[in-house]
C-alpha cells in the first residue's frame, strides 16, 4: 500500500440553495478542487461520490455518472461510482477512494459527497433521514433519529452521571465557529440557555441539539504522496482511513451509551498511524446531535467513558483549548447535507493543517481526525490526517 | 411502508414471536437466520428454533416524542422506550396507559396489543405492540401478548377495511 495524499478541496456553501440545482452543486465542487490541485479533468481516473438518498429527495438515481458528465468526462467513460452509508456516506466514499489510490488501482481520483435536502418539506425531510434507523424494527414501532439518540443520551446520564447541559455546550461552540465560516448554513452565535430552552424534539433534545437539513457539496482530489508537491505545495496525508460498522438498529447493540464502531475504527487509526488521542489537536466530530458528539469524545479515545462531561465543561474542548472540534461549526452550524458532510469534515481540517483556516485557525495544528456518523452509529468512518512535511 | 412489507412480519409484531440458539440459549427478537453470539456462526446454522418472548420486561430508557415519526403526527407527544424484556432482548416501542411524568428507568411493563400507527402513503393502519405499566396483582389485561387468535382475526379484518382505494 503507497501513502496517499489530498492534493486539493473545494466545497460549495451550505444551507438552503434553493437556486441551484444537484449536478450545480456537485460540479462546483469538484471543480474547485481539481483547480486547487493543478490538475485537469483528464488526469484524473475515477470518480467517488458520496450521497445518502438522491432518489427519495430529488427522484434522481445513477447520480455518479449525472456529475461525471456535467463535469465534462463522460467521453472519457471514467468509473463514477455513489457510495452510500447514510450520514457517513461522504467519509465511506473518501475511503474506497483512499483504498484505490493506495492499492495503486488508481492514481488520481475525485471525491465527492453532495446532497440536496430542501427541494422537500421538512417532514419529509425527517421521513427520509430516520431511514438511516431501522424501518422494521425502530420507526414502525415510532421512532425518529432524533428519539433514538435522547434514548442514548437518557441512558448517558443514567449510567455515566451526564447533565442535560454537558451535551447543551455541544451546538453553542459550533454556532460560535460556524459565525466565523462564510460557507457555514448558520452564522448566528446562539447561548447556553437557548439550547436549554429550544422547542422540544424528543427530551432530552430540543431543537437546537440537533442539526439542520441543507443543500451543500463538498469535494477532494486524492493522488499518491510520492509525487504531490508536484501539484501543491501543501499536500496532506492521509495517515489512517478506517470504517467500521455495527448492528443497524440501536437496541441490537451491546451498550447503548457506547458507539462500538467509532471504538474499532478510531483504534485502528491510531494504530495504523502509530498516534495516540493526545497527539490531535484539531478534530470534526460528527454532532447531528449534541449528544452524538459528546459521547464520540469517549468512543474515539479522547476521554473514558462518562469523562466527556468534565473535558467540556472545564473547557479543554474548544477553540483555544487543548483539543478544538468542530472549527467548521460542524454539523449543527455549517450544516448537514448528508452525503457532504464526511467530505465537508476532511477539507476543514485540510484548511487547519494548511494553516488557512483564519480567524478559525488552530494555531500549530499538525494532526487532525475526523468522526463521520451514519444512523445511530450502524456505520463510523474515522481519518487521521498530517501536514505531510 | 407497503401492505406487503408490513404484512411479512406480522407474526412477530402481533405475537412476539422470536428464536432462541439451540447451541448457546441466547433468545432474538426478532429472530435470525445465525447466532451472532457463536463463535462459529456457522455452527447455529440450522439450529435456531422459535421461541415467542412472553410481554414483560422493564424500561431501559425512554424519551418524550414531540417530533413524530411518519404515520405518528396525532399521537404526539407519546413515550418512546427501550424494553430490557425479561428473555434478554431489547425492544423500541411506545410506552401506554400512564402519565409520561411517571415513566422512570427500571418499571415494569408489559407488551400490549394496539394499533401503531396509520400509514398516509399505503393507507393502512398498523398493529403491534406497545407497553403498558405491568399492574402487580394479577390484573392482566386482555390484550396482553401473547395475542389470541380472534384478536388477530379481528386486526387482520380492520387492517384489510380501512385500505384506502
Ligand atoms: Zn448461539
Amino acid at each position: 500500500m503507497r501513502e496517499v495524499a489530498i492534493l486539493g478541496i473545494g466545497q460549495t456553501k451550505f444551507g438552503e440553495l434553493w437556486d441551484r440545482s444537484f449536478r450545480e452543486i456537485g460540479i462546483e465542487a469538484g471543480f474547485a478542487a481539481l483547480q486547487e490541485a493543478k490538475l485537469s479533468s483528464q488526469d484524473i481516473s475515477a470518480l467517488y461520490l458520496g450521497n445518502m438518498a438522491s432518489g427519495s429527495f430529488i427522484e434522481q438515481e445513477h447520480i455518479a455518472p449525472l456529475i461525471l458528465d456535467y463535469a465534462g468526462l463522460a467521453g472519457h467513460h471514467l468509473p463514477a461510482i455513489r457510495v452510500e452509508a447514510g450520514g457517513a456516506s461522504g467519509a465511506v466514499a473518501l475511503h474506497q477512494a483512499y483504498l484505490a489510490v493506495a492499492s495503486g488501482a488508481h492514481d488520481f481520483v475525485v471525491v465527492g459527497g453532495a446532497e440536496k435536502m430542501t427541494d422537500v418539506p421538512e417532514d419529509v425531510q425527517t421521513d427520509i433521514a430516520n431511514a438511516s434507523a431501522d424501518q422494521e424494527w425502530e420507526t414502525v414501532f415510532g421512532a425518529t433519529l432524533p428519539s433514538l439518540w435522547a434514548l442514548v443520551a437518557r441512558r448517558h446520564m443514567h449510567d455515566h452521571g451526564t447533565r442535560r447541559e454537558d451535551f447543551a455546550r455541544i451546538p453553542v461552540m459550533a454556532h460560535e465557529m460556524g459565525s466565523k465560516n462564510p460557507l457555514a448554513h448558520f452564522r448566528n452565535k446562539i447561548t447556553l440557555d437557548q439550547v436549554l430552552e429550544g422547542s422540544p424534539v424528543a427530551d432530552p433534545l430540543g431543537v437546537m441539539d440537533c442539526a439542520p437539513a441543507s443543500d451543500g457539496a463538498a469535494a477532494l482530489v486524492l493522488g499518491p504522496l510520492e509525487v504531490a508537491r508536484k501539484y501543491t505545495d501543501t499536500p496532506v496525508r492521509i495517515a489512517a482511513s478506517q470504517v467500521a460498522c455495527d448492528t443497524l438498529a440501536l437496541q441490537h447493540r451491546k451498550d447503548v451509551t457506547t458507539v462500538e464502531a467509532t471504538v474499532v475504527a478510531a483504534k485502528a487509526a491510531f494504530q495504523r498511524a502509530k498516534k495516540s488521542p493526545k497527539d490531535v489537536q484539531v478534530a470534526e466530530i460528527h454532532d447531528a446531535y449534541s449528544i452524538s458528539a459528546l459521547m464520540a469524545l469517549e468512543d474515539l479515545g479522547f476521554y473514558a467513558k462518562g469523562a466527556a462531561a468534565k473535558g467540556l465543561s472545564e473547557g479543554e474542548v474548544a477553540f483555544g483549548g487543548k483539543l478544538a472540534i468542530n472549527t467548521s461549526g460542524g454539523l449543527k452550524a455549517q450544516g448537514q447535507p448528508f452525503g457532504a458532510v464526511g467530505v465537508a469534515q476532511v477539507a476543514e481540517i485540510v484548511r487547519q493543517l494548511r494553516g488557512e483556516a483564519k480567524d478559525r485557525q488552530v494555531s500549530g495544528a499538525k494532526l487532525g481526525l475526523t468522526h463521520n456518523l451514519g444512523g445511530t452509529g450502524a456505520t463510523s468512518v474515522v481519518h487521521l490526517l498530517e501536514r505531510a512535511n | 411502508m407497503t401492505v406487503a412489507r408490513f404484512w411479512r412480519e406480522t407474526p412477530r409484531r402481533y405475537n412476539l414471536g422470536g428464536n432462541r440458539c439451540s447451541a448457546c440459549t441466547t433468545v432474538y427478537f426478532p429472530p435470525r437466520a445465525v447466532c451472532p453470539t457463536c463463535q462459529k456462526h456457522r455452527q447455529s446454522l440450522g439450529k435456531m428454533e422459535p421461541f415467542t418472548l412472553s410481554g414483560d420486561g422493564e424500561v431501559f430508557s425512554f424519551t418524550l416524542v414531540h417530533e413524530a415519526a411518519e404515520g405518528f403526527e396525532m399521537q404526539v407527544p407519546y413515550v418512546l422506550a427501550l424494553i430490557k424484556t425479561t428473555e434478554g432482548p431489547l425492544l423500541t416501542g411506545q410506552i401506554v396507559d400512564i402519565s409520561h411524568e411517571e415513566v422512570h428507568i427500571g418499571m415494569r411493563v408489559r407488551a400490549a396489543f394496539r394499533k401503531l400507527r396509520e400509514d398516509g402513503r399505503a393507507g393502512v393502519i398498523h398493529y403491534g405492540y406497545k407497553f403498558s405499566p405491568a399492574r402487580e396483582n394479577g390484573g392482566r389485561e386482555a390484550v396482553a401478548s401473547p395475542v389470541s387468535q380472534e384478536a388477530l382475526a379481528r386486526a387482520a379484518a380492520r387492517t384489510q377495511g380501512t385500505a384506502r382505494t
